[in-house]
């Protein structure tokens, strides 16, 4: 279709809409924004006509290559490393993509323009795409790669595990609360826009260089759908913009979506780009390095400073601090040791990092080996069973177990940034002062003396130790569906080797270990205890080793 | 001397080097070697289709294996998918399946093979200078009426399946909705593309008058106000219930089916039928999505009886103003100069369509459908 056509098909097919006068369509979300004064922004133009033709013309491309995936022994190259990794990025993703979908009407109904409608009905319809897609893909994996345990229990292990319920704020932010809040600002301005350029462009990128070539065939053809989702987002935006009052709301929502972000997508696409990669060639971009070009620069010097001119506030200081914390602070690394402190309830397997792994990680961030390289060598020292616990047990490991971010549920790793109150009589960890701030002052029903009677709250068993405090890790383990199909030997492992059943850890190995919460703990501790606890927690790191006890 | 000439370094590219790493299936046995399938849903059949699995248990569920809990709630209630969203209860809402089993294939092949047959009709008519057959009268109609009905597609796709697939406690009941949002806005759009087509044929067709007609002509008012009440439905079982069990079935397959499918061709309009045919293509599997839904839950073993009665009520509430909306069109049945069906005929077709769907579902057919 010429694109004359396309304007004159798409001025027509806006002639559906009408102004009703017997009902008007149901409010089943709210939000505290308005749009009275809002002038009509029209996102990119999408006939249907155009539309299905289109993907289906992307899909053929994509099963294509998962033909000649298969016909092509994939499989024989692809990195275990990696693939170990998907079944945690893959039991995830799914479910943001169908949220992405079901937050569609919550805008939808907040936003009086027809025009844009239309714009996120497709986008409704390509997340479906998107989700189904990514269950395919993951599918293909399960069916071809040497090790299928992890992913035959994907959808289940990412709603009982802990790192999955960190994924899930990156679905759930979407789909709850205010709807401009959730479905506009926390997915399309800041998610879509900023975040899936690492999720849906860096990653892929990696898995190329890991021997997989079919998540890049399915991601590239999901990103290529992002751009309408992008130009929707913006036009709400604008919208909004265009009322006074909506701007504190903003700049709020715009706070707490983009280091609820930061927080969750760098833990984890940090976590599988940095250690789930076997390429290590020294002008490979790091993904600090990837994300100060694709996040700092293409959305944050280019999409995000230009509002200025609208007159708001951007969070530069949070994207200067998130930059900090990557660059200087080893954010990932911090997630990618706590990933691999916990292998036992992991629903996957992680291997242990080797001296090349070493010299990249210094050549990329300075400092890397004196924080972490005594850890990643006990990691490998421990990695079998028999001689020693799992290293988290291990005293002489040197790590301390942390304490979890009430907000955005990565633990508080960064420890001399840790945070606690008491927030709803309970005592509470964050991880930062954002992350607190998001919990007792964003998410509340009042927000800088005016009412915000739609926005969200946070809920739900938060801190996922609470659930098992005191269980056996054996006991654990088996009720979260962690065992392979001979009822004793574990998904997880702190290794690779599948070749000897001795090298692989069974719940014998773990029996008798005691698991506690460190929230509960801190409950029960009388007011001085905790403020020593938290003094001496503070005092920790970096990469988790206990405080020196101070000399006098 | 002799100069020889100095050839600058090249520069060995990177990139990463293939390995062989024997990582496929069956290169080696241990535990879980051979778990080659999801294990944590049951399937309908024997085997899992490609379907379920792509679809089943991605929109986790607290009565499942979602041992946190909703994480985010709204202001005044939990998060997720509360079940309370509608009145109708389920003993195991994740029973159902889509029969006609929709994901990202599916969707856009379908979709892709009907687009190409509507736009190879129009390119033919074009071709065919088909349009100029037409009489005053039978433009006259469509412009008026088909102009009129294309805003209550829309408005239903927008409005109440879109809105509806953010709500059931399921991720197959929402996607299965979605769908049915999408096929809704595809079929709207292709007959205002249709509109379109017909306002720049030559043949004096105006293009502009269906917005007035849908908004004001009497005829009209009761489908507008049948499709605004629909898009008001707050729960959303009731929602989708009174539109594609009700409305669908006294209004909808009333104007596509048993009028436009009927008159069309003997009025010289070969082309008219095949747009809306594909309207109820959509419907008829659209249509038994929903069927096979409300009759799983009409018939539930702990909670049918009580599900019976609200549906009952819902039909009570319903039926009525679907009723309403279709005698306010029976004007234009005699509009069209070749007339094969009465008004009376059709409405009769569509009241027994609404009573053999009923007595699927299991619901029993209401006194108002009498009237």
């Amino acid at each position: 279709m010429s694109r004359q056509s396309l304007s004159k098909a798409h001025a027509k097919i806006t002639e559906l809409s009408w102004e009703p006068t017997f009902a008007t369509p149901a409010t089943r979300f709210g939000t505290d924004y308005t749009f009275e004064k809002a002038p009509k922004k029209d996102p990119l133009k999408q006939i249907m006509r155009s539309y299905f033709p289109m993907e289906e013309e992307k899909d053929n491309r994509v099963f294509g290559a998962m033909d000649g995936a298969i016909r092509g022994n994939m499989f024989r190259q692809v990195q275990e490393r990696w693939m170990e990794w998907q079944k945690l990025f893959l039991s995830i993703i799914p479910f943001p993509e169908i949220s992405a979908a079901r937050a569609m009407p919550m805008a939808i109904d907040a936003v009086p323009n027809p025009e844009i409608h239309n714009g996120l009905a497709v986008q409704m319809i390509d997340e479906v795409r998107h989700s189904t897609i990514q269950m395919n893909l993951k599918k293909l994996y399960m069916n071809n790669y040497v090790d299928p345990a992890g992913f035959d229990i994907s959808e289940k292990a990412f709603a009982n595990n802990y790192a999955g319920t960190i994924g899930r704020q990156f679905g759930e932010g979407f789909i709850t609360g205010d709807a401009i809040t959730a479905a506009n600002i926390y997915l399309t301005v800041v998610a879509e826009t900023a975040f899936t350029n690492t999720l849906f462009v860096a990653m892929p990128d990696e898995a190329a260089a890991n021997g997989d070539y079919l998540l890049p065939t399915v991601f590239h053809s999901v990103q290529s759908d992002e751009s309408r989702h992008i130009s929707n987002g913006y036009s709400i935006l604008l919208m909004a913009l265009a009322d006074e009052d909506n701007r504190v709301l903003l700049e709020r929502d715009l706070r707490y979506a983009w280091w609820n972000n930061h927080c969750v997508v760098d833990a984890a696409i940090g976590t599988f780009i940095e250690y789930g990669t076997k390429d290590r060639r020294k002008d490979r971009e790091s993904y600090a390095e990837m994300w100060r070009r694709w996040i700092y620069d293409d959305y944050y010097r280019s999409y995000l400073i230009p509002l200025e001119k609208y007159g708001l506030t951007i969070p530069h200081d949070l994207v200067e601090e998130a930059w900090n914390r990557i660059y200087n602070k080893h954010y990932v690394h911090e997630v990618a040791q706590f990933f691999a402190t916990g292998w036992p309830v992991n629903y996957w397997r992680i291997d242990p990092m080797t001296d090349v792994d070493f010299a990249w990680f210094e050549e990329k961030y300075p400092g890397w080996y004196n924080k972490y390289g005594k850890w990643w060598e006990n990691y490998n020292r421990m990695r079998y069973p028999g001689r020693n616990k799992p290293i988290a047990f291990e005293p002489e490991a040197d790590y301390q177990y942390p304490h979890r971010c009430w907000t955005c549920m990565v633990p508080a790793l960064i420890r001399e940034d840790m945070v606690t109150e008491k927030v709803d009589d309970q005592w509470r960890t964050y991880c930062s002062e954002t992350c607190y701030w998001t919990d007792a002052v964003a998410f509340r029903p009042t927000y800088e003396g005016r009412e915000t009677p739609n926005m969200g709250r946070l809920t739900g068993h938060r801190e996922w130790e609470t659930l098992h405090h005191n269980e056996d890790l054996a006991e654990i383990i088996q009720k979260l569906g962690y065992v392979r199909d001979d009822g004793k030997t574990l998904i997880p492992q702190p290794h690779l080797d599948l070749d000897d059943p001795k090298k692989l850890w069974t719940l014998d190995d773990v029996r008798g270990i005691n698991f506690a919460s460190p929230n509960v703990l801190l409950n029960q501790m009388s007011d001085a205890d905790r403020e020593a606890h938290v003094a001496e927690y503070k005092r920790g790191g970096p990469a988790g080793r206990p405080a020196k006890v101070a000399v006098a | 001397m002799v100069q020889t000439e100095v050839k600058p370094p090249t520069k060995e590219r990177s990139f990463p080097k293939p390995v062989f790493t024997d990582a496929e299936a069956g290169a080696l046995e241990f535990p879980s070697s051979t778990s080659r399938s999801y294990n944590y849903f049951k399937p309908a059949k024997l085997r899992a289709t490609t379907y379920e699995d792509v679809t089943f248990d991605v929109q986790p569920d607290p009565d499942r294996h979602l041992s946190q809990g909703w994480i985010y709630g709204f202001a005044n209630g939990p998060g997720g998918y509360p079940k309370d969203w509608t009145r109708l209860v389920s003993s195991d809402w994740h029973q159902w399946r889509d029969p006609n089993e929709e994901w990202e294939q599916t969707i856009y092949r379908r979709n892709s093979a009907v687009v190409r047959q509507i736009s190879l009709n129009l390119e033919n008519a074009k071709r065919a200078q088909a349009y100029s057959h037409w009489t005053p009268t039978w433009s006259r109609f469509i412009e008026r009426n088909l102009g009129a009905w294309m805003h209550g597609e829309n408005g239903l796709g927008l409005h109440v399946f879109t809105a509806v697939q953010r709500s059931a406690p399921t991720n197959m009941i929402n996607n299965a909705v979605a769908v049915a949002a999408a096929h809704k806005l595809r079929f709207a759009q292709d007959l205002a593309l249709f509109n379109l087509d017909l306002s720049e044929s030559g043949i004096g067709f105006d293009g502009a008058v269906h917005k007035a007609v849908w908004q004001s002509d009497p005829v009209w008012q009761g489908v507008r106000e049948n499709v605004e009440l629909l898009t008001a439905a707050g729960d959303w079982g009731e929602a989708l219930f009174a539109t594609n069990v009700v409305y669908e079935s006294l209004v909808g397959a009333l104007f596509r089916s048993d009028l436009m499918m009927q008159v069309s061709a003997r009025n010289g309009d070969y082309i008219t039928p095949t747009i809306v045919g594909t309207g109820e293509n959509d419907y008829a599997r659209d249509g038994a999505a929903s069927r096979t839904l409300f009759t799983m839950l009409a018939k539930d073993p702990e909670h049918g009886e009580a599900n019976r009665a609200v549906l009952g009520e819902w039909l009570a509430h319903w039926v009525p103003i679907s009723l309403n909306a279709a005698r306010q069109l029976q004007p234009i049945w005699s509009q069209p100069l070749e007339l094969v069906v009465t008004f009376a005929d059709s409405l009769s077709t569509a009241k027994e369509r609404l009573r053999t769907l009923l007595a699927e579902i299991g619901v029993a057919s209401p006194k108002e459908l009498d009237q």
